[in-house]
Parts: structure tokens; sequence; C-alpha cells
């Protein structure tokens, strides 16, 4: 019999609640599939399942508000049979009337890492929480770690205090625990801006590609020569990505923010990432992120560029460990080293970075990169691969 | 002396420590009850009256309160006693002059009086003898300033404990479990053991068994079962009930983050709750379950076979109350 438990959308959850299911017993379910809709304080999120199996039994009701690790459904097993022998349950269910029991060592580590101990499952005696259950769920909420959800349009009144207090409890976090740094650079985005006119000369409006993909794509591939930058610090040290999924900060019209990841970033075609970009802004401010999307973004990006601000110094998400911001692309004097000076759209970007898994120069080094990068579009155009990079960059040296 | 291994019994293990002091030491001589021509109750010092004579190895008259009081004046006096109290539950006979006298000389004279005794008694139940004769009050021994408290489990600390013990200016007490005298091992000629510490046993990472004397065998076995449902207990022999080896206790309490108690003796007021205490005091905030303890039903053993084995600890119990501790069911 598989559990099959709330998962933690971000570190900031520690509680939902079950708006429905989508799943009755009986059905065969996927790996991956979405299983039921949960409201965060941030978002309704479809709630993928992580195991096959048929559901067995489904122990919440719609409406009920439930800890981050109570069982929601059973699941058997392929090839189980119902109503086989099985451990009994570790942990009181959700009725459960007392308070939770947890161990003094689960309590203290707990309190190191900033999590409420007394809403996980426990599996210790008496169903208590274990120092293990504090840092599988550690372990868990920091894999799938990213800025939770969207508030939907139809959110209700508490939503936005909500969503509030769930960005103040990350950014408190991040604050309180990591050592920023800040480094920004001036990007001259002339190349980028006629490659993008050429290619959408003509395009629909709906397909029509924005510097924000291009400047993606470059963060994607500078980061490959800057791998500190892109990953998680978690349990002391810092744990390098192998893939580039990029968290895009997206402002609701409801207020408040998400950051939901568009994932393989680095290794995905430029319009590829454009059809990405818009269909993950339209279902965050439609309220239809997936779990999975929240769950792991290995950087931020942060484009403030349409509220008109020149730059941006961002908070880190936790536990990711850089956030890259961009201002808003202007048209500005530039001097060239001949003393000549023109008038040049220049876009200033910065790098909020964890001194704890980087130093500046390693900084500096990745903001160079992504100004070098800018200046190829159509490089950044053609690169799709790993490989591809490493020849493009090569063609880019010492262009200016 | 050579380096040589070679297999002997528990029993013949506190012989060869008997000899070796009555042979180093012309201070040193054997007294208690049938410990001459009758070689000990348990037959200890079986022969030692026709190697070292009457004047060395004394029977004495049925009274604990006497010998044992003859004893302690015999250390004041300059010689190095080890006086033989059958069993534990006779030791409540000279309960005064051990924990009157003997303990309390040093602090009663200022410093200006020592008593260098070691006293051996046998301890524990399980040989069907009934309920005045089961006792394990090692515990209360334990309780006493002044008395330094030991429990031989194997038998490397059968042979290795006296030499320390006759060494330590102040009164020192060994506790031997009756059950162990007939087990074996391989040990080697030179024993040398401290007086001082707890010893790990069996490493283990999931909890601390902690133990002595004859427990150790059983908790033992219980970490051998556990063992084969993926569960790792360290085993942890006290050696040393007095004073406690609180270092390596934590340190494996701290580790292993669970503990179990196994003792014999009764729950209430005893040493396994003085170990709870400390285990609670020193290393809470490293525990991942309330330490748990298993100790004898709180009746007289009794003397029925099936009984008895149903009051004492036993390594079905041990295991037993470890899967609960882990939130398995038993």
């Amino acid at each position: 019999m598989i559990r099959f438990e709330l998962p933690s959308l971000g570190p900031d959850m520690d509680e939902g609640t079950l708006l429905k299911w989508q799943v009755q017993p009986g059905d065969t379910v996927k790996r991956g599939q979405v299983v039921a809709v949960v409201d965060t304080s941030k978002a309704a999120v479809d709630v993928e399942i992580w195991q096959d199996g048929v559901v067995a039994e489904l122990l919440v009701k719609p409406g009920e508000k439930i800890p981050v690790g109570t069982a929601l459904a059973t699941l058997l097993a392929p090839g189980e049979v119902a109503g086989a022998p099985e451990a009994p349950p570790a942990a009181p269910g959700p009725a459960a009337p007392s308070r939770r029991p947890v161990s003094p060592a689960a309590r203290k580590r707990a309190q190191e890492l900033g999590i409420v101990a007394e809403t996980l499952a426990g599996t210790g005696a008496q169903g208590s929480v274990t120092l293990a259950d504090v840092e599988a769920a550690d372990r868990q909420s920091r894999g799938r770690a990213g800025p939770a959800a969207a508030a939907a349009p139809s959110a209700a009144a508490g939503r936005s205090q909500a969503m509030r207090k769930a960005i103040g409890a990350a950014m408190s976090r991040s604050k309180r625990e990591i050592p920023h740094y800040y480094l920004s650079e001036s990007i001259p985005m002339a190349n980028a801006l006629a490659w993008l006119q050429r290619r959408n000369d003509g395009v629909a409006i709906a397909e029509r590609m924005l510097p924000a993909v291009l400047i993606l794509k470059a963060v994607a591939l500078a980061l490959r020569r800057t791998p500190e930058l892109n990953g998680f610090y978690r349990e002391g040290q810092f744990i390098p990505a192998t893939a580039v999924h990029a968290g895009v900060a997206i402002s609701l019209r409801g207020g408040g923010l998400v950051a939901p990841a568009i994932h393989d970033v680095d290794s995905k075609a430029l319009d590829a990432l454009t059809r990405d970009l818009g269909d993950l802004v339209q279902r965050a401010r439609a309220g239809s992120l997936r779990s999975s999307e929240m769950a792991d973004p290995t950087i931020t990006v942060t484009n403030l560029g349409d509220q008109g601000v020149d730059s941006v110094f961002g908070v880190i998400y936790p536990p990711q460990v850089a956030l890259v911001g961009l201002g808003r692309i202007a048209t500005r004097p530039w001097a060239y080293d001949s003393g000549e000076i023109r008038a040049l759209p220049v876009v200033n970007a910065s790098l909020a970075a964890d001194h704890r898994a980087s130093d500046g120069h390693r900084g500096a080094l990745f903001l160079a990169e992504l100004r070098e990068l800018l200046q190829e579009p159509a490089l950044l155009a053609a690169d799709a691969s790993p490989a591809a990079s490493q020849d493009n960059r090569k063609k880019g040296d010492g262009h200016e | 002396m050579s380096a040589m291994a070679r297999t002997i019994s528990y029993r013949q293990a506190l012989r060869d420590a008997l000899r070796e002091a009555l042979r180093q030491d012309p201070r040193v001589f054997l007294m208690g009850e049938d410990v001459g021509r009758y070689g000990g109750t348990y037959a200890v010092t079986l022969g030692l009256l026709d190697e070292f004579g009457p004047q060395r190895v004394r029977d004495t008259p049925l009274s604990e309160l006497a010998f044992v009081g003859a004893g302690i004046g015999a250390a004041l006096g300059g010689m190095r006693p080890i006086v033989e109290v059958m069993t534990v539950n006779f030791s409540l006979l000279a309960l005064d002059p051990i924990v009157n006298s003997a303990a309390l000389m040093h602090h009663m004279s200022g410093g200006q009086f020592s008593v260098p005794l070691v006293i051996r008694m046998a301890t524990g139940a399980g040989r069907q003898v009934a309920a005045q004769h089961s006792h394990s009050f090692e515990g209360w021994y334990a309780h006493v300033p002044g008395l330094r408290i030991l429990a031989p489990a194997t038998v490397e600390d059968a042979r290795g404990m006296l030499a320390p013990a006759l060494a330590d200016p102040d009164p020192v007490l060994l506790f031997e479990h009756a059950q162990l005298y007939n087990t074996e091992d391989e040990i080697a000629d030179d024993v040398r053991v401290d007086i001082r510490s707890a010893k790990v046993r069996r490493e283990g990472g999931d909890l601390s068994l902690i133990t002595y004397g004859g427990s150790l065998p059983k908790a033992l076995q219980a970490a051998q079962t556990l063992a084969l449902d993926g569960i790792s207990a360290e085993v942890i022999d006290l050696r040393v009930l007095r004073p406690l080896d609180d270092a390596t206790i934590m340190a494996s309490v701290r580790k292993c983050r669970r503990a179990v108690i196994v003792d014999e003796g009764w729950r209430s007021g005893s040493l396994s709750a003085e170990l709870m205490a400390r285990i609670n005091e020193q290393a809470f905030f490293d525990l991942d379950a309330p330490p748990a303890r298993v100790c004898s039903e709180e009746v007289p053993v009794p003397y029925a076979q099936h009984l008895e084995e149903a009051v004492l600890p036993q390594p079905a119990k041990i295991v037993a109350a470890v899967k609960t501790m882990m939130g398995r069911m038993p």
C-alpha cells in the first residue's frame, strides 16, 4: 500500500486545502498524472502523483485543510491486491486531536532548518516526528522548492494576505540565512533588438519573440561557465544542478508574484522557449500551474523592465543561490573606448548571489559572459545543445 | 608473562586473578563462607587453600556482619583483603559495615584512613533458587558515594578487574552474575583492563542498548536478532556501575538518538532509573524517542521456571521494546 501525501509545494507552504479530486477509487494512475487540485496560500495547484498504482481510498475530502505530509490517499502498488496485510499506519490521521509528538532531536533540527515539525507526518514511536522525518521533509522541500504558485483570479479574500505572508516567510529566511552579494552590468542591446525585429517581422503578435526569451537563453548559457550560480544550497553545502530550470518571476494581476520554472532552458531552442514562456505566464495568471513547475527552479530571473525601473537588486529564493535581475531596456548614451558617444538601447543586468556558493569574481564572469552572449543573438538562436554552445562562445570571443 | 591466548571460563578467569594477586602481594588474603575447604559456593576458589594455606584462604563463620567487618579492620590495618560474600542476598546482613564503615571511613577520618578492601559477591536470578536468593541489588550499592562498583560481564573483565580493584585505595565491590560463571571465551594471559570506563561491545547506529553483567549476553543476542530486521543496535557494557562513565554512554546515545536500558534489577528507584535521568539531563535534545527500559517485573522472583523466565529480561522482550521504540510492530 502506497501512502500519497500532500507534498510541500515550496519552502513557505506548510498546509493546503484540497479543492477537488481528479481521480476516483479504482482509477489507475501514472507517475506525473494530476490527481488533485490543492489550494496553497498562493494558488490552486494541480498536484501530480509520483508513483504508478491504483487508487484505493481517498482519505481527505474536498474543502479540508491539511498539513503537508498528511496522507491524501492510499494507492495499491502495481501488482498489489486490495486487502492484503499491510504495515499499520505510522502516523495519526489528520484528525488526531492532541499535538503531534515531535522528538527532541527532530524539534532541534527542524528549528535549525526553519521547518514546522508539527506539520510533518511522523514515522517514529507513537506516530512521533523523528529526526529522519525532518530531514526527509527538508530534502523534499529543497528538492521541490520554488517560489510557489499563482493566485487565481477567483481567489478568496484572504488569499493576498496569505500570499504576502508566504512571500514574507521565504524572503525573511533568505535575508536571514543567505549572505548576498550584488553586481551589475550595463549591456548594449542594439544587436539583440535588431535581430528580434527581423525575426518578428510579419509574425502574428501571439508568436512574436520577446527580449525576455533571448535574455533567458543567454542566462542559461552563461551559467555553463559559472555552474556555481545554478543549483541549491542545502545542508551546509552547494549542490550544482545538472540542467538550468529558470524560475521566471511573474507578477500577478491580483497582486503578489510567483516564479514557476521553465525547464531545461539551456538545451531548448528559442522558439520552444517562446512558447513555454507564453504558456507559463498565461497559466500562472489563470492559476493553473503544475506542481513540478513550482518545484524545481535552479535559478530565478526577474524582469522589472515593464515597470520602468533601471535595475533590480533581487532577494534570492532559497535554496537557490542566485537571482538575475533585469531593468528596462532604455536608450542611453554609450561611450566607446575610442571616445565616440552614441545613443544605444541598454539594459542593466544585475546578479544577486549567495556568497556561500560563489565569490564576486565568478559572479562578474557570469555577467560578462551574459553581456557577450547577448551581442550574438544569431548564435543564441543556433544553440540548442551544450556542444553548440562551446563553439559559439569561441566565435563570440573578442566581439564588442 | 606470556601473551598467549587461551579459552577459559569466567570462573577460571576469576580464580586465575585471585591466584595472581595472592602470589604477587603478601598482604592479599581471601576470606568468606566456604571459600577454603569447599572451594567456594561457585567453585571460584577451588584449590587455592591447598596452594596458599589456611592463613591466606580463610573460612569464616556464617556471619556477614562479622567477617565483612573483620575485612574492613584488616584493610585499615594495612592488609589487602578480598572478602567473598556468597551472594548479594546475604550482603544485606553486612550493609552497615559496607555502607556506614567502609564507604565512609575516608571521609569520617578527615582523609587519615583508607579502606583498600575488595568484596566479591554473586548476584542475579535465573537458577530457580526463589525470591530470597535471586536479588540484583548492585544498583543499591551504586547509590553510595565512597564505593566503586564493578560488574564484570566478560571473561576478560573477570580476569582483569581484580588487579586494579586491589590497587584502588578505597573499597571496591565486584558483582559476578551467577549465570556467567560457566561462560567461556578466549582471552590473553596478560589481560589488562581499567575500572573506569564503559565499553561498546557491539557497534550500531539506530539505538543504544545499555546494560551490564548478566544482561549483556541477552542484549547481544537481541542485537543479533534485530540486525536481521535491519535494526542496528549498539550494545554498551557499563562495566563500572559507580562512578558511571557518562561520556561513553552519552556518546553512544547522541549517535543513535535512542536508548533502551536492560537491567535485571527492578525499575523503581533503580540504576536503570538513574541512567534514564542522566540521558534526559545530558542528551535530551539528541533524543528521537523517549528512553525505554527492560527490567525485571516488580514482583518477588518466582521459583517456577516458566514464571521466573517471564519475570526476567529476555532477548525477546528487548527486541519487542526496541521495535516499539523504532515505530515498528513488535
